[in-house]
């Protein structure tokens, strides 16, 4: 995992040009873009209110009124998935953001201080990841019950770790270089030079793995749900769609196929957008990854 | 939908003949949801226990049958005293246990006298409370001596935990069930199926069935297509009752709707305020749509109930129309109770289709008068401490599926934390009663009560929906208790 | 050398410890009680109490962690509080159900993945290169459980090829058994393939433009034979790491595919004993799988230690 620091050499046009260029990086971002608007939108304007059940309305297939058709209580399906949306932007985006906030320091620290620290530090966190990380999930939900926020903190937790990892390979590498040792010569302490030299540096790298793992995080707060333990009713989610959908699969097809479209494709999107961004910040990622 | 179709009738085509070779078979594979944790009923609650050993692997010196009605089961007869406190029963002679020892009074003593001993863990201790004494007379003669009349007591005798164990065999029922039936265990694969096979030595008449087993399917989703593909050809209680109109306009399928005494109902818990204001409780009875709670929560069969009794049973009175639904009213009663601007509550629900499913309607439905209800969903395991044993809750849903059992309204600590006196005299005195018709006076006078006064709201008595293959006979409609008794089941041509 | 691996594991013996009291410590604040869930409804509050007694569950917390971890060390697993049968013997069961479950899932992803990998970075950048990855980017996004549920109605309820979920046991024959075991693996395999296709064109791309390589070709050897014989078999450390990784999350990420499936394999043993709060069930097999997960961690750095002693110091 070595990083080369190619920014300073291209100007902004130049990295804006390859980006536009480049093909992941362009549908990624419009899928992305499209998702979040989405989302967005919802909290505004949806076809129909999605906590009101119109059981009269129930299982109706795709029209012109119900765009995806309802489903068993009569909701909109198209609603659902807007406001749906919502949840699972929010779900990754703050369990991504836990992981960074929390891994990201653990990760500079253990490269800065090294030796006994970091050994401790690595340790832990090969002991998190000793953990199937769905079953613990589940056992955190079981304990504190199921609802958004503690699917938030079970999928937070796990990637603490990934962070961890990835900012402490990524600082180790910075560390060696003349840059750093003339910072150090200066009488810049640990602590300075990681946030002022070290994480500027290895800040694309964490970019690359937060797309990554928002698209992890949308996954697994889909399979959280499917179970029953993520967001509850009123809220909408995609994975409690399709669990309600499973038992009607003949009968409304409809009610499983849209929502788990809707998973794909925003996975895709961010799957998409990390890889574009790899290639256009890291010429040589292009090949690795 | 066209082409889903025309792929399904060809898939449907080619299934039938696919299948026509297999007739007049003496095997069967039925599903059920959860696995039992072990096969004795005189040890655990699970409903799974008794669903697949009642009637199959264990009998009682009654038995219950498809109609909640008592019928002989290893006593062929019996005689009641004067004074109703005593009852000799006449046992069957020639019945052996499926170890190969001889049943006899002797057994019978012994299972009832465990079952109320003091360090007892029958899960239905209760139904024993009024036992003082038991004696075998001779072999073939019990007499069962009770500390007052019970109008319940050859029921309750007929009830899954009642079961006869055989004195040297009880102990290692819950690995290897040693009982009195025409079917007796082959093998138990955990976590996959149970295999009971035809006892050759059965002391009555013979089942037709050489073979059963039960399937554990867990997933309502993987339960239609188990039944589709042919893996199952009985589901006694369908978890996907949403898959119902596929299924019933399938020829190869009966799909067959019977009683349960499951009354579902929302539970309130009587002492924590708000709820402890009867208008509250009028308010949340004249919210709630009924209708679109069973369209929701059972596809829209379950029958409606006004009062904890099941429709199916002598004595039951129709008690729905006391709060009908009317928002206006509704909003009445909450400003009668000074909380016109509504409040916020919780409700927890525990991991089934009726509770999580009606559980959002409510939810939506309480949104009209302004109350605010938080789903909580729970397992089983916090379902039982939190709620059952701490009444650590506002409100829940939950199907009481025990018979008889709108006594549970009197038993102080129950966990609706109800107490009206007036309620518990009647109890009291219906417990004491044997004639008949004063005995159907009281229950009814009982559902008024609980009808007038809401300690809960009655939702519906939960169906049974079996789906089996047309060509099988002889399965249960009903549930008057939840058993898959397979003495009479057979496949025909 | 020796040094490092006794320290390496030292360490690994230390991680299990503490994961040992993390998952002690989680089930013992686990809420809801074992021994009401048996007894149910109508069971008093004295019997409930006699059970906990009979079930040990009223002894101080310390002596019981002992007890169990104590167990553990002499492979003793403990009793299921639900099934009342050894823990091992449960285990055995079901691990019949999900070893060969995760071997076939791991070998259809490898089955699939090389010769894609292979594929896409002997055409780097053209057209079959772009379909394959954009293939391979569906397969990463696709959920598992709802690809399961497409597998299941077209393969066992419209065509009938196989069954749409159980497990009939091995005693069933063998071709029987590994029927019901087809469409779980597939629906396990596509994602896990996806990703492994993903890394193994990367690895290859890497190493085909190492020095070697270029000299090899220089030589005038075929391409077909360098790709084949020289690149894949020195891309595969980075291909063996993932395959490492993918088998410790098969064996025990299946949960939701074993309840869609209703397969009776470890993890939905473990689902089921947290809702039935089978404590000890729950806690020996999360060590179990904690242990099984840390050994594979084990192996693949002692392998690269041996294979490339730089790595010593730094790991």
């Amino acid at each position: 995992m070595t990083m080369r620091i190619d920014l300073p050499e291209e100007t902004l046009a130049g990295v804006l040009a390859k980006a536009f260029g480049n093909r992941s990086f362009v549908i990624g971002l419009v899928i992305t873009l499209l998702v979040v608007a989405v989302a967005l939108v919802s909290f505004l304007w949806t076809p129909s209110d999605v906590t009101r059940l119109v059981i009269a309305d129930k299982t109706q297939s795709p029209s012109h009124v119900h765009w995806f058709g309802t489903d068993h209580f009569g909701r909109d399906i198209l609603s659902m998935i807007m406001v749906g949306a919502r949840n699972s932007i929010a779900v990754a985006l703050v369990a991504v953001g836990i992981g960074m906030g929390i891994g990201v320091p653990l990760g500079a620290f253990a490269a800065a201080r090294g030796g006994m620290v970091d050994e401790a530090l690595m340790r832990v966190n090969d002991l998190v990841f000793a953990f199937p990380a769905l079953l613990s999930a589940i056992m955190i939900t079981a304990i504190f019950g199921p609802g958004a926020v503690n699917a938030i903190i079970a999928i937070g937790i796990f990637n603490i770790p990934v962070f961890a990892r990835v900012a402490r390979a990524g600082a180790l590498a910075i560390w060696p270089r003349e840059f750093i040792l003339a910072a150090r010569a200066a009488g810049k302490g640990m602590t300075r030079i990681s946030i002022e030299h070290i994480l500027p540096n290895i800040a694309t790298l964490l970019l690359v793995q937060g797309t990554i793992q928002f698209a992890l995080g949308i996954l697994a707060e889909a399979g959280l749900s499917y179970v029953g333990l993520g967001a509850q009713p009123p809220m909408p989610s995609w994975g409690r769609m399709l669990f309600d959908a499973q038992t009607r699969m003949v009968t409304a097809p409809w009610m499983a196929i849209f929502p788990g479209m809707a998973i794909v494709i925003t996975v895709l999107g961010l799957n998409l957008l990390g890889d574009g961004i790899a290639d256009i910040l890291d010429p040589k990622s292009r090949r690795r990854r | 939908m066209k082409l889903w179709k025309t792929i399904l009738a060809a898939a449907v085509l080619s299934f039938v003949a696919a299948t026509s070779a297999f007739a007049a078979r003496t095997d069967l594979t039925l599903g059920i949801v959860l696995e039992p944790p072990h096969l004795d009923p005189t040890a655990g609650a699970a409903a799974a226990i008794g669903e697949i050993t009642y009637a199959n692997v264990f009998e009682g010196l009654t038995r219950i049958d498809d109609n909640g009605q008592v019928q002989p089961g290893l006593a062929e007869s019996w005689a009641v005293s004067d004074d109703g406190k005593v009852y000799t029963f006449k046992l069957h002679s020639g019945v052996k246990f499926h170890d190969g020892s001889a049943f006899s009074a002797d057994d019978v003593k012994f299972s009832l006298d465990r079952a109320r001993a003091k360090d007892s863990l029958n899960p239905q201790k209760p139904l024993f409370a009024h036992i003082t004494d038991v004696t075998a007379v001779d072999p073939a003669t019990v007499k069962v001596t009770l500390d007052g009349p019970q109008g319940n007591f050859l029921y309750d005798m007929g009830q899954v935990a009642a079961v006869i164990v055989g004195k040297g065999s009880a102990d290692g029922n819950k690995d290897k069930p040693i009982g009195t039936g025409p079917f007796k265990l082959d093998h138990w694969a955990k976590g996959s199926e149970i295999t009971l096979v035809k006892n050759p030595d059965y002391w009555g008449t013979p089942a037709a069935l050489d073979k059963a087993t039960f399937r554990i399917v867990p997933d309502a989703a993987a339960a239609v297509p188990a039944l589709l593909s042919g893996d199952i050809q009985a589901f006694a209680n369908m978890p996907a009752q949403d898959a119902l109109g596929q299924l019933q306009s399938d020829p190869r399928f009966s799909v067959v709707i019977g009683s349960t005494e499951g009354e579902t109902i929302l539970s309130i818990n009587n002492k924590k305020p708000p709820f402890d204001k009867l208008a509250v409780r009028q308010a949340l009875a004249s919210a709630i749509d009924r209708s679109a709670i069973i369209d929701a929560a059972s596809n829209g069969l379950g029958k409606p109930i006004g009062s904890h009794f099941s429709p199916g049973d002598a004595g039951y009175v129709d008690l729905t129309g006391v709060y009908p639904h009317d928002i206006a009213k509704a909003k009445e009663y909450l400003k009668e109770a000074g909380l016109e601007n509504g409040f916020s509550a919780t409700i927890k629900l525990p991991p089934v289709p009726y509770a999580r499913d009606g559980g959002q309607v409510i939810q939506s439905q309480l949104k009209d008068i302004g109350i605010n209800l938080q789903i909580i969903p729970v397992e089983w395991a916090e379902w039982l401490s939190q709620v059952f044993t701490n009444k650590d809750y506002d409100l829940t849903i939950v199907s009481h599926v025990e018979p008889n059992d709108i006594d549970i309204y009197s038993r102080p600590g129950y966990y609706f934390q109800y107490d009206n006196p007036k309620f518990n005299d009647v109890i009291k005195e219906l417990g004491a009663t044997v004639d008949k018709d004063k005995r159907l006076e009281l229950l009814g006078a009982a559902q008024k009560i609980l009808a007038h006064d809401v300690p809960a709201i009655y939702l519906f008595e939960l169906p049974k929906i079996g789906v089996w293959d047309a060509k099988l006979q002889g399965m249960w409609t009903n549930w008057p208790i939840e058993a898959d008794d397979l003495t009479k089941v057979k496949w025909t041509d | 050398m020796t040094a490092y691996f006794v320290k390496r594991l030292i360490i690994a013996a230390l991680t299990l410890v503490l994961a040992s009291m993390v998952v002690f410590a989680v089930m013992e604040i686990l809420p809801g009680d074992p021994a009401r869930l048996m007894l149910g409804l109508n069971a008093s509050a004295d019997q409930v109490e006699q059970l906990r007694n009979q079930m040990g569950l009223n002894a101080p917390l310390v002596l019981r962690y002992l007890h169990w971890a104590g167990g553990l060390l002499s492979l003793d697993f403990g009793r299921s509080y639900t099934y009342s049968v050894p823990v091992i013997d449960l285990v055995r069961e079901r691990i019949a159900v999900s070893l060969p479950l995760a071997l076939i899932a791991l070998a259809l992803s490898t089955i699939i993945a090389i010769p894609v990998g292979v594929f896409s970075a002997s055409r780097q950048g053209r057209a079959g290169d772009t379909l394959a990855m954009g293939a391979a980017q569906l397969g990463v996004a696709v959920p598992n459980f709802w690809f399961a549920l497409m597998l299941i109605y077209l393969f066992a309820v419209w065509l009938h090829l196989v069954p749409a979920g159980g497990f009939p046991g091995w005693s069933a024959g063998i071709w029987t058994a590994l029927k019901s075991l087809l469409l779980p693996a597939v629906a396990l395999a596509l994602p896990q393939a996806a990703i492994l296709a993903r890394v193994a064109r990367s690895a290859l791309i890497e190493v085909l433009n190492e020095d070697y390589i270029r000299t090899a070709r220089a030589k005038g050897l075929p391409y077909r034979a360098v790709l084949w014989r020289h690149a894949l078999r020195n891309a595969m450390i980075p291909v063996l790491t993932i395959l490492g990784l993918q088998f410790a999350f098969l064996l025990a990420g299946t949960i939701i595919i074993e309840n869609v499936f209703y397969l009776p394999g470890l993890g939905r043993l473990i689902f089921q004993a947290i809702t039935q709060r089978d404590l000890i069930v729950v806690e020996s097999i999360v060590m179990l799988l904690v242990a099984a997960v840390i050994l594979i961690n084990l192996i693949v750095d002692f392998s690269y230690a041996v294979v490339d002693p730089r790595l010593r110091g730094r790991q």
